[in-house]
């Protein structure tokens, strides 16, 4: 037994010693922006190999959590932090909108190839459990010609505290009243129907395995499988499919009237082209951060993140953010101290 | 097991009045390590009971019974995951107990020795397989076999009862007990082979001379005989499926609510410990967790305690018999 | 209407007793499915790159576990670090001193009752007595929580494995003079060592696939882990986030892990069987 030990010990030494340069940062949190965030941070470890950036997407949840509790140096979400949640964090945590994206309706259907266009109504109907199949007149008529099944629909949603979740029933809770009473905001909530998937990753496998499932995750999720993203009908009436230009169209509107601390909801915004379900996502940084080295760091990969770091944002679906908030946000960055 | 006579050959009854300093210290060291492992379990016991104290005032017993899981509105009721946690481990028992004993009784009564002690261990090897890995299988292969042939076989035949009506998720209370109960067959099966083993010779040879069939046999002079230690081995399967989590967490749909159809999707007290700690985000909320944990850990001491008591009294009635 | 009766007796007879063996067949039937569902879509899956390469950004095919394969290594070494000293000389206290009374009865029950505790909540454990003191997530924490799990079956199958040690063994080298920790360390250890050594392999191959505990200990990593104070990837953990996505490319790589681990959990799993099958013969 010693020698196992001794061997084992030589090994992760060696292990230990062979890997010791790199400084690592920690970050954990949306799902929503992950395929996104873990391009960057790839990107950003090849022009700094002296910078690891660890991010695990554990959901919006797990990242305003675990920032809040300084168990990671940064967190993620997609729904931003509420007052009381600020204020029971260890430190002040900043906000820093990154992308732009949207959450898509996304279904399996053998039988349908096409994309499905859903009112608002069908979809808080189908989530609430009130329609129950394929072929229900809300969904049929606004379908025309679309082969639905009579099926029961099965509902996947998210198991764990997902930003994805947020600006789901953030748009439910806009366009249905009974939503709003019933299920209300929030980072995870009492579903009335429906299977839990861990994550968007999760979500998405649910939705694939399964015959006659309909789900919700951000678009590139979508996309990267192959799976198809239903249109929305917005609040101008038109049935929008969920893209670059409809996402940038949703903050158009919130330009001007951006807050300091960048918190805002993008949902339903009004517009001909905009795509309903959509949002920023953020990073949450803690103001003060104690080991200079980091600060140094994150505050660096921020200011990468706003000029270059946008550039890789459309190859992934996301839209990059509208030029006056890169500059309100390059000002922000000031505010961190270490 | 039969082993007790040999502990009058312990070291301790050598002590001799003059020890010498030596043998002092080597004792008291070896001793402070021992009860360093009573001492961590509890601390464990200790450490959840701390953390789960803002629960444990806001809602006090009705966490139990409570069935609204709502972290928006703060409020948390244990009910539909203690629900999951005892449908889905008595699924799995309904399943792994008559498949398990078939198997034990076939080891103990049937095979010879050459094929019983390899069949044997190759059925411990499921006991060994990672419970991840049981998850990996259970997503690819058991969920859509069940979804596309068992549940609508199921609904077709049997479909009157209402545990089997429903959309055919394939995720689910049903697949999660299938799959525990491929977990915890190798708990019954080697438990009990021993304790069938262990039942006297002269037990089967008396009611054999009577004309009774192998079958009749077993049933009559050998199952009785052994009934305490199989319920013990029984006990010991439902711990394990009780805080069984990975392989749970990936087929059980994750949804807390308590529905009859086994179809419907569920959610048991280690699986939402697994989906939601690390984002959990008021105390309130991670504390209501770890109480979950908390009873989760009571649930499972007791039924351990119990199935060590039951094949503890099998094996010290067949040392009395010999 | 006897020879019906007859009749009808070995007729239930036959019938159940291959029952039985139907049961039997089912539960094989079983066990070679996974292992060999795992090893056609594992080997299929496994290449070079799996080993060396770390694990691409989401959405990207290609990459590879080195790091979580470094990771296992690492929370595996802290466990035995803790689980066995504590495991190997509280089984020591237990068969030596402990067999009959009170302080040997609890401490076997503290370990059947440590053993009992579900994976998950040792998980809590972990993290509530590392990962929030210390901060943030950690290979050490992870490996607390392994480490405390091997416990209680490294103590048990030491205790055993130091009965079987013949007392004419103790009794001939204390008839010698010989002290008694020397007897202990230098005459029943040594002889019971091969056993100690597989029941500790055997125990280590247990927590090697234990995923539920290092959820929010060890927590995972893209890149390297360094030192101990890191978050580290891991096999099992990187099971579990490939199984659950949709990537094609991530479900590949998650049966090479899976077999990966598989054949270290069964492979150690056939090797103390043989060393105990030798010995018992020996």
């Amino acid at each position: 037994m010693k020698t196992v030990i001794a061997t084992g010990m030589f090994i992760l030494s060696l292990v230990g010693s062979a890997w010791a340069d790199p400084m690592l940062i920690n970050g954990a949190g949306a799902t929503f922006p992950y395929p996104v965030y873990s391009k960057w941070f790839d990107e950003y470890a090849k022009i700094h190999p002296d910078i690891h950036i660890n991010y695990q997407s554990i959901g919006s949840g797990g990242g305003i959590r675990q920032a809040s509790e300084l168990t990671v140096d940064f967190g993620a979400t997609d729904g931003p932090m509420n007052d009381e949640q600020l204020s029971k964090a260890k430190v002040k945590l900043l906000h820093f909108p990154t992308v732009l994206g949207a959450v898509v309706p996304t279904y399996n259907l053998p039988e349908v190839t096409a994309d499905l266009n859903f009112t608002p109504q069908a979809l808080a109907g189908i989530f609430l459990g009130a329609i129950t199949k394929w072929n229900d007149p809300e969904i049929a008529k606004a379908n025309p010609g679309a082969n639905l099944p009579d099926k029961l629909i099965i509902v996947v949603h998210r198991s764990d505290g997902s930003g994805t979740t947020y600006v789901w029933v953030d748009y439910l809770s806009k366009i249905s009243p009974e939503w709003k009473k019933k299920v209300g905001v929030g980072t995870s909530v009492n579903w009335p129907v429906g299977l839990g998937g861990k994550g968007n990753e999760g979500v998405a496998g649910l939705v694939k395995q399964t015959p006659y499932a309909i789900g919700y995750v951000e678009l590139i999720y979508a996309e990267q499988n192959k799976m198809p993203s239903g249109r929305v009908r917005n609040s101008a009436g038109q049935f929008v499919k969920a893209g670059l230009e409809t996402v940038t169209a949703a903050a158009a509107g919130t330009i001007k009237a951006m807050p300091a601390d960048f918190r805002v909801s993008i949902t339903n915004a009004s517009g001909e082209k905009v795509y309903p379900i959509a949002s920023f996502t953020w990073l949450l940084i803690p103001e003060k951060i104690d080991d200079p080295k980091k600060g140094k760091a994150i505050t660096g990969f921020l200011r990468w993140m706003l000029k270059d770091g946008q550039g890789l944002a459309p190859a992934l679906l996301y839209a990059p953010l509208p030029k006056e908030i890169v500059a309100m946000e390059e000002k922000a960055i000031g505010q961190i101290k270490y | 097991m039969a082993r007790s006579n040999t502990n009058i050959f312990s070291l301790a009854i050598f002590r001799r009045p003059g020890i010498s300093p030596a043998d002092r210290f080597f004792r008291a060291s070896v001793l402070t390590v021992a009860l360093s492992v009573f001492a961590i379990t509890a601390i464990v016991a200790y450490e959840l009971v701390r953390n789960s104290r803002l629960p444990i005032e806001k809602f006090g017993w009705s966490f139990l019974w409570g069935t609204t899981w709502d972290p928006v509105a703060e409020q948390f009721g244990a009910l539909p995951f203690l629900y999951g946690t005892l449908v889905s481990s008595a699924l799995a028992l309904l399943i792994a107990v008559p498949v398990g004993l078939g198997v034990a009784i076939f080891l103990s009564e049937l095979a010879p020795r050459w094929v019983s002690d390899p069949v044997a261990f190759l059925v411990e090897l499921l006991a060994a397989i990672p419970s991840v890995i049981y998850g990996l299988v259970g997503i690819f292969v058991f969920v859509p076999w069940i979804r596309n042939v068992l549940e609508p076989a199921l609904s077709g035949t049997l479909g009157f009862l209402p545990l089997f009506q429903g959309a055919p998720y394939g995720v689910g209370m049903l697949t999660a007990g299938i799959v525990l109960a491929m977990m915890v067959v190798p708990f019954i099966v080697s438990v009990s082979r021993e304790i069938l083993m262990a039942v006297p010779l002269s037990q089967r040879e008396a009611i054999l001379s009577l004309g009774a069939t192998q079958w009749e046999m077993v049933r009559i002079a050998v199952l009785p005989y052994a009934r305490s230690g199989i319920m013990g081995s029984i006990f010991l399967a439902l711990a394990r499926a009780l805080g069984e989590t990975m392989a749970v967490t990936m087929v059980i749909g994750n949804r807390p609510e308590i529905r009859l159809s086994l179809f419907e999707p569920g959610y048991t007290m280690a699986a939402v410990i697994a989906n939601e700690f690390t984002e959990a985000t008021s105390d309130l909320y991670v504390q209501a967790l770890i109480e979950i944990g908390l009873v989760l850990f009571a649930v499972t001491i007791l039924v351990n305690a119990l199935a060590r008591l039951l094949i503890h009294s099998v094996f010290t009635k067949v040392e009395v018999r010999e | 209407m006897t020879s019906a009766l007859l009749l009808r007796r070995r007729l239930t007879n036959i019938v159940m007793l291959s029952l039985t063996g139907v049961c039997t067949a089912l539960v094989l039937g079983v066990l070679f499915f996974i292992l060999g569902y795992i090893t056609y879509h594992g080997i299929a899956a496994l290449n070079w790159d799996f080993f060396t390469k770390l694990p691409k950004p989401v959405g990207e095919t290609g990459g590879g576990m080195a790091n979580a394969i470094v990771g296992t290594i690492k929370l595996l070494a802290l466990a035995s670090l803790i689980g066995v000293p504590i495991g190997f000389f509280g089984g020591v206290y237990l068969s030596e001193y402990g067999r009959k009374n009170a302080i040997g009865f609890s401490i076997r029950y503290a370990a059947d009752i440590l053993n009992g505790i579900p994976s998950i909540v040792m998980g809590i454990f972990a993290y509530t007595i590392v990962v929030l003191p210390m901060g943030h997530f950690s290979s050490l924490a992870g490996g607390v929580a392994l480490g405390i799990m091997m416990i209680p079956i490294a103590v048990r199958s030491s205790e055993e494995f130091l009965k079987l040690v013949p007392a004419s063994l103790r009794e001939a080298a204390l008839a010698l003079g010989l002290a008694e920790w020397k007897v202990v360390s230098f005459v029943v250890i040594p002889t019971a060592f091969r056993g100690i050594v597989t029941g500790i392999m055997l125990d280590l191959a247990r927590v090697a696939g234990e995923t539920a505990p290092l959820l929010f200990t060890a927590f995972s990593n893209r890149f390297w882990s360094r030192g101990w104070l890191e978050p580290t990837a891991s096999l099992p953990v990187m099971i579990y986030t490939y199984a659950i996505a949709p990537y094609e490319d991530w479900h590949r790589q998650a049966w090479a892990a899976g077999m990966v681990l598989l054949m270290l959990v069964l492979g150690a799993n056939l090797l103390s069987r043989l060393i105990l099958h030798r010995q018992l013969r020996g």
